[in-house]
């Protein structure tokens, strides 16, 4: 099943055209890691994905819904897509559970019960069960973005974006968020997730995208678009990150 | 001592009115600043410019020249006429509503984009996002800003004793005259004011340490 199309995709912010014509097709638990240089385009493109920046031409699909139609409630399709930052974007007032649960305690039917077990579900899956009474200021980056990723996760989303998970973290943070990740891949979630991690995207990646200018310049599985770039501007960003 | 002890019951029959003008005052401040900062920061120019023009009024205008024209201005319009408390109140309640309106949206303002984008990517609505994320975390940022502007309002009370109101000072000035005690009694006045405004300063920083920002 398509989770995602994305159809001629055009984005300015005023005169300036960040991303020029995008198009592109996500299935159901794909793994799909952007990457490019910096200030390509790849945030831009992720946060189309779910219109935290309004789109300017072109479609976007997701699962079948055009989210570009301004009649599309677009808070509904947002509960279906999780989303995580580079800078975790967690309430500093709100504890760690509280954090997780606010969403589906105002946006879900189920139960408060329901939603509380739920939230410590999700702290075990991510390590953290202990510190579900902490505040985010209590904790390390890498146990920020794993609540972070938890907090997405409580409201059952189709689809997880990442955008650059780990650039905000302490080397011997990455791992631990990575694990998480690696863990949601296995489960079959399906993922857009712009890194930096190129042994990550090789691993855990079903597809690499490489984005330069406001273009998807190729993709392709991760071996090939690694071992066997087609266009010199792959080659060249391949040639300084690797 | 015995001016004191004889005037004091006046004191604080005049104290009480100055302290029910003020809470109410205070209140409706607060909820006039909410809305015009809201209507300040909404997707609309119009709106904008409504509370904008609302807040230039305000501070660009002295405090007495607002009473008058609330109290005497209006009521000379003939439509409805209002007693001298009612108008004290929404003096009041007007002149703190602007800038605490100010104050309510640069603690909006303070607050990282991050946080809007995060409530909104899980699918809370911008109402929502207002009132769980943002406004929480503003709230505690104001707080002494927002102490501040009460107290410059608690102070302003003093001046509706030129529209007749019988508030604190109001009664002082009574009260010098019929002594013809004026130190003592203008001595008693400000103390009086200066226990209520630290009594008023404890409150707020008692409610600042319950809700430290983490
Ligand atoms: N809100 C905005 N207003 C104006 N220009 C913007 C805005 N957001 C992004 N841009 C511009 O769009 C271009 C692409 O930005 P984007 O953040 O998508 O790049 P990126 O590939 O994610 O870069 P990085 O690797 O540094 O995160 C940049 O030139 C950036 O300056
Ligand atoms: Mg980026």
């Amino acid at each position: 099943m398509t989770m995602i199309r994305v159809e001629n995709l055009k984005k300015s912010f005023g005169k300036i055209e960040v991303l020029k014509d995008m198009s592109t097709v996500i299935e159901e638990k794909e793994v799909v890691c952007v990457i490019g240089p910096s200030g390509s385009g790849k945030s831009t493109f992720l946060r189309c994905l779910n219109r935290l920046e309004e789109i300017t031409g072109g479609h976007v699909y997701i699962e079948g819904t055009d989210i570009t139609n301004p009649k599309v409630d677009i808070n509904k399709v947002r509960q279906d897509v999780g989303m995580v930052f580079q800078q975790f974007n967690l309430f500093p007032h709100k504890s760690v559970l509280e954090n997780i649960t606010l969403a589906p305690m105002k946006l879900k039917k189920s139960d408060k019960k329901a939603i509380t077990e739920k939230a410590y579900e999700l702290l075990d899956k991510v390590g953290l069960r202990e510190k579900a009474n902490a505040y985010p200021g209590e904790l390390s980056g890498g146990q920020k973005q794993r609540v972070a990723i938890a907090r997405a996760l409580a409201m059952d989303p189709k689809i997880m974006l990442f955008d650059e998970p780990t650039s905000a973290l302490d080397p011997e943070m990455v791992g631990d968020v990575l694990d998480v990740m690696k863990q949601l891949a296995v489960e079959g979630m399906t993922m857009v997730i712009v890194t930096h991690e190129m042994g990550f995207a090789r691993e855990v990646g079903d597809r690499v995208m490489f984005i330069d200018g406001g273009y998807i310049v190729e993709e392709n599985v991760p071996a090939e678009l690694f071992g066997n770039p087609q266009h010199e501007r792959t080659k060249a960003f391949l040639s300084k990150v690797l | 001592m015995d001016t004191i002890r004889n005037a004091m019951p006046y004191l604080m029959e005049g104290l009480q009115v100055t302290l029910y003008i003020f809470i109410i005052a205070i209140i409706l401040g607060f909820i006039i600043g909410l809305i015009v900062a809201l209507l300040r920061l909404a997707p609309f120019k119009i709106l904008n410019w409504i509370a904008k023009f609302f807040v230039d009024a305000i501070r660009g205008t002295p405090f007495i020249v607002q009473l008058f024209f609330i109290y005497f201005g209006l009521n000379s319009l003939g439509f409805f006429s209002m007693d001298n408390t009612t108008a004290g109140i929404v003096t009041v309640a007007i002149n703190a509503g602007a800038y605490f309106s100010e104050i309510i949206r640069a603690g909006i303002q303070s607050i990282d984009r991050g946080q809007t984008e995060a409530a909104r990517s899980l699918g809370l609505n911008a109402t929502q996002n207002m009132r769980y994320i943002i406004l929480p975390q503003a709230f505690r940022r104001m707080l002494p800003t927002i102490t501040n502007q009460a107290i410059i309002s608690l102070k302003d009370t003093s001046l509706l004793s030129v529209i007749g109101i019988a508030d604190l000072t109001q009664e002082g000035r009574i009260q010098a005259s019929q002594t013809f005690e004026a130190f003592t009694i203008y001595l008693t006045l400000g103390v009086i004011y200066f226990i209520v405004i630290y009594l008023l300063s404890m409150l707020a920083s008692f409610v600042e340490r319950k809700f430290v920002l983490r």
